[in-house]
């Protein structure tokens, strides 16, 4: 009877593809993004950040990069704390992505200082030697819109302030587009509660022995030389020729990182890795 | 009872345009394969990976896609219903519109007016233009087939119907927006929300218009190609409402692990195991419509697309289930392993039957025979080999990468640094690359195989068929 008749066809079968609609798309509303999956940590974006992630946003950095670590052991380690619903009250629209050609992002602020990012934008190879991601240069050279940048607040409902809208005259996306990475995962204080400590005495395994120093130095060059220089001369980083460190004082360092400096913690390598590149820098021959 | 006057010359212009922009979805494609492997070749800003990326799928899935199935749709409506098109200027209107949506599309997107929500990137201008395209296609269907002649509905406009309210549905609630100028809005939803109901879309796209489109010209033109109807009308019936019903409770199979609620998860992963179902009722008829007919494998080009077009159908819908799965989402999610998924429904299921259905109207749009079917086994067998190399080579990659994503040493640390698993990944991206330039020959066989019938047909000079 109904497959002679188009209309009624039309509502059937506008009813099926309704129901699995309502349940699975209509009906999380009542639960995600309430007051239950609030973090009150969590701020919205500042007006710089804002037009950062803007950026973000048209430069389609989403086909690439995630923005969501989950709950599996490989992935906390790799990236950091798990995501929480919490976190992303205030995306419009959400960037979680679904490709990892680069590295997931969700915890990416305040893993390296500014300069870093700055650098690394404007000449990703410079600091990742055999990365694939194309250079953003042109973004320092693109100055933000301060009247536009308010409209937007407006439209988001987000609050600023004038002082803050009149700091972006003069401001570049590339300005934006790194304090926008800097925001991203550092609402939440993960970073200390995922520290790691050391525990008993620290005895390098093998003070100087040449294979430790020779791994160390590849490690080196994979993990410090884009800060530190290749001959240990310094550039974003402080020149480490002659640090007169002891060797379990450097290990902590490596392990640990130094927050407040922008030097990153390096607990994710594994103690024997670490110890290569102690073994690298204190025992190296000097040229 | 006698044939009306079937309008041809808006198909035959549908077609034509259909597989320009579809010629540009594989240039792009091999573009950005390249630009995989070396970096300098993104020209910023308007020619980067992550500009042309939407570029390529946009113009694959709206241009070449439903450019086709526009044609298609138009072309099998007038003769299952053996009426001619409510409206011929309706018609025109579409076709105008619609090139004119594609060419703002790719333009605004190069410039960067982008959403970044997958397949649903263009803006909200753009997305103006897709709906009142939509609403007039829509229109002449739903009209024509109200008009018709014919007394039953054949399955393959129930697959029809389904995807014209489908696909408005999907589109209208996931472009909610607040536009903030002419060329930039804010999603309506926030953060969960906002991801759940794009992969609502997202997922059902691929239900609305690379699934049911395909089914229903798959469901005409298989009986027309062998001369045999179709195994089973039930079957069809059956698979039609269970593939309708279960498809919409599966977006969330691709927030696995993320912070969309559990409960909506493994409902998606349930519904997409169940899916498997319904995909396999037609994939069997198809099968069981060959019965006696096999033989035609060799004689019939036709056939031959086809066919493997529905085996490539079965084996996207089983592997897709699969990776539906909590334990092996952890695994091969965000790995090359699903563009490797992706391009064997595209390349491979959707591309074989839309090619399959192009070789069969459009020698009878120019009134003529086709140029040259040692041609069009060469552009079958280069597509073929193309879309294999692209998938397999994709496959190996992705479970490279996640078993060195997910290699933990001894002391608790991981094993690879992300950009270890990068470097192991270039010599696939390589093959990939090359497996584009197998596959772009194989279209550009079939365009000059297509230009030369039109030659063909303008030189006996025969006016195009009114009674194809």
């Amino acid at each position: 009877m109904w497959e002679k008749k188009p209309f009624l066809f039309l509502i059937l079968a506008t009813a099926a593809i309704l129901v699995g609609t309502a349940i699975t798309m209509i009906l999380p509303f009542a639960w995600v993004n309430t007051e239950a999956d609030r973090i009150a940590s969590v701020k919205p974006y500042t007006p710089l950040e804002q037009e950062g992630r803007d950026v973000y946003v048209r430069e389609g950095c989403n086909n690439c990069h995630t923005q969501t670590v989950r709950p599996l052991v490989a992935e906390v380690l790799r990236y950091g704390d798990y995501s929480k619903s919490g976190e992303f009250v205030y995306d419009r629209p959400f960037l979680w992505g679904s490709r990892r050609t680069g590295p997931d992002l969700a915890r990416i602020g305040g893993k390296y200082p500014d300069a870093w990012h700055y650098k690394h934008m404007a000449d990703p190879q410079s600091m990742v030697p055999k990365s694939n991601m194309p250079d953003y240069d042109f973004l320092s050279g693109a100055r933000l819109d301060p009247d536009y940048s308010r409209r937007k607040m407006e439209v988001l409902g987000f609050p600023y302030t004038e002082d803050q809208i009149r700091a972006l005259e003069g401001k570049t996306e590339m300005d934006a587009m790194v304090a926008y990475l800097q925001k991203l995962g550092s609402d939440i204080p993960w970073r200390q509660s995922a520290k790691t400590e050391v525990l008993g005495e620290l005895v390098n395994p093998s003070p100087g022995a040449s294979q430790a120093v020779a791994a160390g130095k590849t490690l080196y060059e994979n993990n410090c030389s884009q800060c530190h220089g290749e001959d240990l001369q310094g550039d974003i980083g402080p020149a480490l020729a002659g640090l007169g460190m002891s060797d379990s004082d450097l290990f902590r360092l490596l392990h640990d990182g130094i927050e407040d400096a922008g030097m990153p913690a390096f607990a994710a390598l594994g103690s024997e890795k670490l110890w290569q590149l102690v073994n690298f820098l204190n025992y190296r021959k000097s040229p | 009872m006698e044939n009306p006057t079937y309008d041809t010359a808006v198909v035959r212009s549908f077609v034509n345009w259909s597989i320009l922009w579809g010629l540009v979805a594989i240039l792009v494609g091999v573009l950005i394969s390249f630009q995989m492997v070396n970096p300098d070749l993104n020209f910023a800003p308007y020619l980067t990976y992550g500009r042309l990326r939407p570029l390529h799928t946009n113009a694959g899935i709206y241009g070449w896609g439903i450019g086709s199935f526009m044609a298609l749709y138009l072309y099998m409506v007038q003769r299952l219903c053996r009426a001619s098109l409510w409206s011929p200027a309706l018609a025109k209107v579409q076709l105008y519109l619609f090139n004119a949506t594609i060419i703002a599309a790719a333009v605004t997107l190069l410039l960067g007016f982008q959403t970044s929500k997958e397949y649903h990137e263009l803006e909200w201008p753009v997305d103006l233009m897709v709906a009142v395209l939509w609403v007039i296609f829509s229109v002449n269907i739903i009209m024509t087939i109200v008009k018709r002649r014919e007394e039953q509905m054949y399955i393959s406009l129930w697959f029809m119907l389904a995807s014209l309210v489908g696909v408005a549905i999907l589109f209208l609630v996931n472009a909610a927006a607040v536009p903030v100028s002419l060329f930039k809005s804010y999603s309506a939803y926030a953060g969960t929300n906002d991801a759940n109901v794009q992969w609502w879309f997202g997922h059902n796209a691929v239900a609305m218009v690379l699934t049911a489109p395909p089914l229903a010209v798959f469901y005409y033109f298989l009986p027309k190609s062998t001369g045999v109807p179709i195994y089973s009308h039930r079957l069809s019936i059956v698979a039609f409402w269970s593939l309708i019903f279960m498809y919409l409770w599966t977006g969330a199979h691709h927030l696995l692990w993320t912070p969309v609620p559990d409960w909506v998860q493994t409902l998606a992963m349930a519904f997409s195991i169940m899916l498997i179902a319904p995909s396999w009722g037609s994939v069997f008829n198809g099968y069981l419509s060959m019965g006696g007919q096999w033989h035609q494998m060799k004689e019939n080009y036709l056939v031959k697309f086809l066919i493997l077009g529905i085996t490539f159908y079965g084996l996207q819908t089983l592997q897709g289930p699969l990776q539906a799965v909590r334990s092996f989402s952890a695994f091969i999610h965000y790995t090359d392993w699903v563009p490797g998924h992706v391009h064997m429904g595209t390349l491979g299921w959707v591309s074989l039957v839309l090619f399959a259905a192009i070789y069969y109207l459009y020698p009878r749009l120019c009134d003529t025979e086709i140029h040259s079917i040692p041609l069009a086994n060469l552009h079958f067998w280069l597509v073929l080999i193309g879309q294999l190399i692209y998938s397999v080579s994709m496959w190996i990659a992705g479970v490279l990468q996640a078993s060195m994503w997910h290699a933990i040493n001894p002391d608790g640390s991981l094993s690879f640094t992300f950009m270890d698993t990068v470097v192991r990944l270039y010599p696939y991206w390589w093959v990939r690359a090359f497996s584009g330039v197998l596959y772009l020959a194989g279209v550009l066989i079939f365009i000059y195989n297509l230009y030369m019938t039109a030659r063909k047909g303008r030189a006996s000079g025969a006016p195009a068929a009114q009674n194809a």
